[in-house]
């Protein structure tokens, strides 16, 4: 079982760094999204709840750094869809693997690859105006890991689920970008409305939105402003990465190559 | 209608010992997507060492049994037993001990011709000395080793297709299945493949399950069984399945209405007949002579006429009234 996911998990790495223009459009966007929404929104915002030393694109930063995980994950649903109809996955479904193996392997390496670029976005802290320490780093990169397997999983249940790439623009603009949108990445709850309030409270992604901010200024937390406990933060999100993948495995279970 | 009317008698080579259970058997097989019914009741039992092909125009219902042959789908009705065990029951095993060639290709074309078996190996087990020396072979074997660390999508079609087979066999599988494997191959990289499943099955007693719509490639195995709308109309020896067409096959297109020249003929000649998709289709020993009188009779009424030796498509024609590829169209 372990030779067989080290083999898939290598597959998605090769992959991946072959297709330039995969590697380029999953770090670029996000790059461009925060040069523009970050600097544009820069004079006009002052995210509420957060100290006045923090700038809107300082407090989009950590918002894009997820932005880049879910691209990621993204990426990975888009290639499972064709893959299973008329690619590599449909040797790997006549296999003996189990599809829980298959699920585990596509998420690691989905989490693998977000990861990679997360850390590269992770270097830009200095010009986000953010100063890392060691410990904030490390605590960084083990949070995005856990997010990134969270969102890959997410992508993974659609992508078991729909049979083509026409049907997952609808799915992805409305599930996928609302959940980051909606996290405090890109407004932070202490600013909205009631019962807006009420749905980032309840999307699972705010508690890793917030592990991840308050991981990136670990050395000095008065920074981040008021958002829920880290260590209750980073509980919620393991649930969520945990839920995600037991979501993914039961629909591939199910999924056949219809 | 006949599922079980066309078990074959002809000697069908065994190159296994009399003990081994069948390849393949199956009995009552049905299939649902929704309320359409894709499979109906199909049965039959392949030979250790056979090669045999189901044939039909798309949509016949052969993808659908590959699909749930090849463990793509669950089997939803009925029994399949490969290689002596039960496919539910033992799927893993049966997994492990069949090789499956799909019509779309399943080798990641972003790899190299030795990363795909690399990989296909390490999901059947292989690893280390083992699977570089069974790699090495299949390289040797379906003469790729000269292109082993190019990336798929830099080969082309008939050395992709050779990929797939090289994958497919890697791991030594006893049965092996097809999907449409001459789909988008040339007439030559087509009998060039063909040959080597050929040889495959002399050389390693390989049984071949294959899917085809095409007639040259259905002639080469050594039963077909073929399939419309779900059903399995008849199993034999393609020979066979000719020969029960009495003599020749004498299709006449009328210059005006086929119908009434259709019953013109019959008339005159006490003929049975066949409107098929226009054209008037008539089974006859010494065709020659009717077409002569045809001529002679209603030369004016006749646009064309031919006749020839039942193929495989005359025989399609016979058994469900339909031609070929009206058939498929239609779907």
């Amino acid at each position: 079982m372990l030779l067989q996911i080290y083999t898939l998990w290598k597959r998605e790495v090769v992959r991946f760094c072959r297709q330039r223009s995969r590697v380029t459009g999953a770090f670029l966007q996000p790059l461009v999204f925060w040069a523009l929404l970050g600097v544009g929104f820069n004079a006009s915002f002052r995210p509420a709840g957060t100290p006045s030393t923090v700038s809107y694109a300082e407090y989009f930063y950590p918002g894009v750094i997820a932005l880049v995980l879910l691209f990621t994950a993204i990426f990975a649903t888009i290639s499972t869809i064709d893959d299973r109809h008329q690619g590599f996955l449909q040797g790997v479904l006549v296999a003996p693997i189990t599809r829980t193996t298959v699920v585990m392997s596509q998420a690691l390496g989905g989490t693998t690859l977000a990861l990679v670029q997360g850390i590269i976005f992770l270097a830009l802290a200095p010009i986000a105006g953010v100063r890392l320490s060691a410990s904030a780093v490390l605590a960084t990169i083990a949070v995005m890991g856990l997010v990134a397997f969270a969102l890959t999983n997410l992508g993974l249940i659609i992508a078991w689920r729909i049979e083509s790439t026409q049907g997952f623009h609808a799915i992805m603009n409305l599930i996928l970008l609302p959940i980051w949108m909606l996290s405090g990445a890109f407004f932070p709850a202490a600013g909205a409305p009631g019962w807006l309030a009420w749905v980032m409270r309840v999307n699972p992604m705010t508690y890793g939105m917030s592990a991840l901010r308050q991981s990136l200024y670990l050395a000095h937390p008065q920074a981040v402003g008021t958002l829920p406990n880290l260590a209750f933060s980073t509980l919620l999100t393991l649930a969520f990465a945990a839920a995600a993948y037991l979501g993914a495995v039961r629909v591939a279970s199910h999924a056949v190559a219809a | 209608m006949a599922t079980a009317s066309a078990v074959s008698t002809v000697p069908r080579p065994d190159l296994s010992s009399a003990a081994a259970p069948p390849a393949l058997e199956a009995s009552g097989v049905s299939f649902f997507y929704g309320e359409r019914q894709a499979l109906k009741e199909v049965s039959f039992s392949i030979a250790r060492g056979e090669i045999f092909g189901f044939l039909g125009p798309n949509g016949g219902g052969k993808t659908t049994l590959f699909k749930v042959l090849s463990t793509l789908v669950p089997c939803q009705q009925g029994i399949i037993r490969m290689l002596g065990r039960d496919l539910i029951r033992d799927k893993a095993a049966i997994q492990r001990r069949m090789g499956v060639v799909f019509q779309h290709p399943s080798v990641d074309d972003k790899l190299t011709v030795r990363e795909n078996l690399e990989h296909h190996g390490h999901l059947y087990g292989l690893r280390g000395a083992r699977l570089r020396q069974r790699s090495r072979a299949m390289l040797d074997r379906l003469g790729l080793a000269e292109r082993a660390g190019d990336l798929v999508q830099t080969l082309s079609g008939g050395l992709r297709r050779r990929t797939e087979l090289a994958k497919a066999l890697l791991h030594q599988p006893e049965l092996l299945l097809l999907d449409e494997p001459s789909t988008g191959l040339d007439p030559g990289a087509r009998r060039e493949f063909n040959d080597y499943l050929a040889h495959l099955r002399r050389a390693d007693g390989v049984s071949i399950v294959l899917t085809t719509h095409y007639m040259e490639e259905a002639e080469r195995c050594d039963r077909i069984a073929i399939m419309h709308e779900g059903r399995m109309v008849a199993m034999a020896p393609p020979g066979e399945l000719k020969d029960r067409i009495g003599g020749d096959v004498v299709v006449v297109r009328s210059v005006g209405e086929a119908g009434a020249l259709m019953d013109r003929i019959r008339a005159a000649t006490g003929l049975e007949a066949a409107l098929v998709d226009g054209t008037i289709r008539i089974e006859r020993q010494r065709g020659h002579e009717l077409v002569r009188d045809l001529v002679e009779s209603f030369g004016s009424d006749i646009e064309s006429v031919s006749f020839g030796k039942p193929t495989l498509e005359d025989v399609f024609v016979h058994l469900t009234g339909r031609r070929f590829f009206a058939a498929a169209a239609q779907e």
